[in-house]
């Protein structure tokens, strides 16, 4: 079955004056239709620009440099402009993290949301309103008939990503990039948000490709994660199995530094040092100045994505001929 | 929003005042009403008789009280130059002034702002940088310059358009002549306009372009963008309403600025309006015409004042939630 997306060998450079900066260094993955493949990673690791190269939104300077992407088999990264902007929306919806400003805050929000609709489907404007209290309704907003002529500022922080949601799926896409939807959310709201999004998105068979730094809600929405690191993907797998075995150092760094309720640990475990900056990463693999379980070949070969157990990890331990196996 | 023009109202008040104040005070500093009425050779029998006639032998802000209550009445007094009252000059010339900065005003807003917008979204375009480098020669250029060099080209040496006055105008009440009925009269306007609106139109341009450019960069419209909307309604539908808060104050006060120092323009092309009557008046020290021209001045910018904050009311719909519950 071909995959709802394939992403291969991904780049996407950023040209500056002292060079090119590569923030994005062949990254590979697809999702299934109605897959949800979590993405986790510090802060600059690529996970956004990664949502934002595949629907074709980088902000200047950044370009894809090399790659490809395709949708349900159609390569879409070399697209026209505007056969593009079809596919945004219709076939790609998008969440941003912050609903403070993510609409638009002089238009009403139905207005908001039958434009959306009236672009990409074939709706009287009738229809489309009528969809749009429904969509409301949908979404968890009381009183959606009479809310719908109401402004972005009428409503709450919570209530403003749940109209974010219905803008991202009110044209019925196949695939959702939410980029840290619940980030910029009090904490009582984010589980509300997240079991929003996997209710509407299972109810509807729509792939979600969920960005967040925050592994609980990859654990508890995610079928497959990927984990990010310096612009490349080190681990990527069914999630229990990323959680429970993670094969590459930095992931079991990564969980090492989340606290359990069964393990009452004293400190937590860090991983030394920080990413490297994108004009000093490091040759061979990314991650080996701060791996303790790096070796010669670490610092000169970079790995791809190895078979290591249940998931992918893309570290030297995991080669054949790997010392410690 | 009824109760919130009702303040601005009231808060004109003072600075009417205030301005009243000073405009009166000329007659106090600005030469002796007295010698000028009077001439160099008169008696000191003669001189009393004419301060308490005048009314000059009483205290100042009782004069000052007479003076505002005439105003109130549209009384201005004589003019020294002219021998008519200044109520009546002021309202014969009032029209062609009104009429140059609604047409200057109106060429401005109806290119500045597209220029504004096309520059904002195509600022790579060669086309673009063209138009910033045009309108840096609009910002650059004095009035009285562009008009010389506008009657040189367009009056002496094509013989196109008429180099001075009104042309034909037709009265449309017992004091308001306009030059928009006859043909000569819009020949007329076209000059004065072009020079009077230049600088304000590349203002507009180069403020709507920085709005653009800042706005474009929001959430909300990557947003909208992520939606798939066309180019077309993000620019114009999303993008241009965010920018218009800044956009209509500056317009707001230029014109302003157009009513009350269109003189260098007046007296290039001897149009027969305020700006050229105060520089004549204050060529004479002509008191009466230049403190009612004050005062007039005064009363224009507070109107447009007042009309800028209730236009935010109607973009904004923030502003209507957070000041009229």
């Amino acid at each position: 079955m071909t995959p709802l997306l394939d992403v291969r060998d991904l780049i996407v450079d950023f040209p500056t004056r002292r060079g090119v900066l590569r923030a994005i260094d062949r990254v590979s993955f697809d999702i299934a239709p109605g897959e949800v493949l979590g993405f986790v990673g510090e802060s600059g690791a690529g996970k956004s620009l990664t949502g934002a190269a595949i629907v074709g939104l980088l902000t200047w300077p950044g370009r894809i440099a090399g790659g490809s992407v395709h949708l349900t088999g159609e390569r879409i990264d070399t697209l026209r402009p505007d056969r593009m902007r079809r596919i945004r929306g219709r076939r790609i919806g998008t969440i941003f993290q912050d609903p403070l400003t993510t609409l638009n805050p002089l238009l009403r929000i139905g207005h908001q949301l039958t434009e959306t609709m009236l672009t990409h489907l074939d709706l009287t404007a009738t229809e489309a309103r009528r969809r749009a209290v429904v969509w409301l309704e949908r979404v968890g907003i009381p009183d959606a008939p009479r809310r719908i002529e109401s402004w972005p500022h009428e409503f709450s922080g919570g209530q403003r990503q749940r109209v974010v949601i219905a803008l991202a799926l009110c044209a019925e896409p196949d695939l959702v990039i939410a980029d840290e939807p619940t980030t910029a959310l009090d904490v009582s709201v984010q589980a509300q948000i997240i079991t929003l999004l996997k209710t509407l998105t299972r109810e509807n068979g729509t792939a979600v490709m969920l960005i967040t730094h925050d592994m609980g809600v990859i654990a508890e929405t995610a079928d497959r994660v990927a984990v990010m690191y310096a612009g490349r993907i080190a681990e990527i797998g069914p999630v229990a199995a990323v959680i429970r075995h993670p094969a590459h150092p930095y992931t079991d760094g990564l969980m090492g530094s989340i606290p359990t309720v069964k393990h009452k640990a004293e400190r937590l475990r860090q991983i030394d040092g920080s990413m490297p900056r994108l004009d000093a990463i490091p040759a061979g693999c990314a991650f080996h100045p701060r791996c303790a379980r790096a070796f010669d070949r670490c610092l000169i070969d970079r790995p791809g994505l190895l078979a290591a157990g249940a998931t992918q990890a893309a570290c030297w331990l995991h080669a054949p001929e790997a010392p410690h196996g | 929003m009824f109760a919130f023009a009702a303040s601005r109202l009231l808060q004109a008040i003072p600075v009417l005042l205030t301005v009243g104040l000073i405009s009166f005070a000329l007659f106090a500093f600005v030469g002796d009403p007295v010698t000028i009425l009077l001439g160099q050779d008169h008696t000191e029998a003669q001189r009393l008789e004419m301060v308490h006639r005048l009314g000059l032998d009483q205290p100042f802000f009782i004069q000052f009280a007479y003076y505002i209550w005439a105003a109130l009445h549209g009384e201005f007094g004589i003019s020294y130059r002219l021998a008519q009252p200044v109520s009546r000059l002021i309202a014969e010339r009032l029209p062609a002034t009104l009429e140059l900065a609604s047409a200057a005003s109106i060429l401005a807003i109806a290119i500045g702002v597209p220029m504004g917008v096309y520059t904002g979204i195509h600022r790579e375009r060669w086309s673009s940088r063209l138009f910033m480098a045009v309108s840096l020669i609009g910002v650059s250029l004095p009035a009285f310059l562009v008009g010389i060099l506008l009657i040189l080209l367009f009056a002496v040496s094509l013989e196109w358009l008429p180099s001075f006055g009104r042309g034909t105008v037709v009265p449309l009440t017992s004091w308001w002549t306009t030059g928009f009925a006859t043909w000569s009269g819009v020949r007329a306007l076209i000059l004065p306009a072009v020079t009077l609106g230049l600088f304000q139109m590349t203002l507009i341009l180069r403020l709507v372009r920085a709005e653009m450019l800042e706005v474009l960069r929001t959430d909300y419209i990557r947003f909208a963008r992520a939606r798939g909307l066309t180019d077309r309604s993000i620019h114009f539908g999303h993008a241009l309403k965010n920018t218009l808060v800044p956009v209509i104050t500056i317009i707001g006060l230029q014109f302003g600025g157009l009513v009350a120092f269109s003189l260098v323009t007046e007296t290039v092309f001897q149009w027969p309006g305020m700006g050229l009557l105060l520089v004549q008046s204050v060529a004479v020290a002509d008191i009466p015409v230049m403190s009612a021209c004050l005062l007039l001045i005064a009363l224009v910018f507070l109107t447009i004042n007042l009309i800028v904050d209730l236009l935010y009311f109607v973009v904004d719909p923030r502003l209507r939630a957070s000041r009229d519950p």
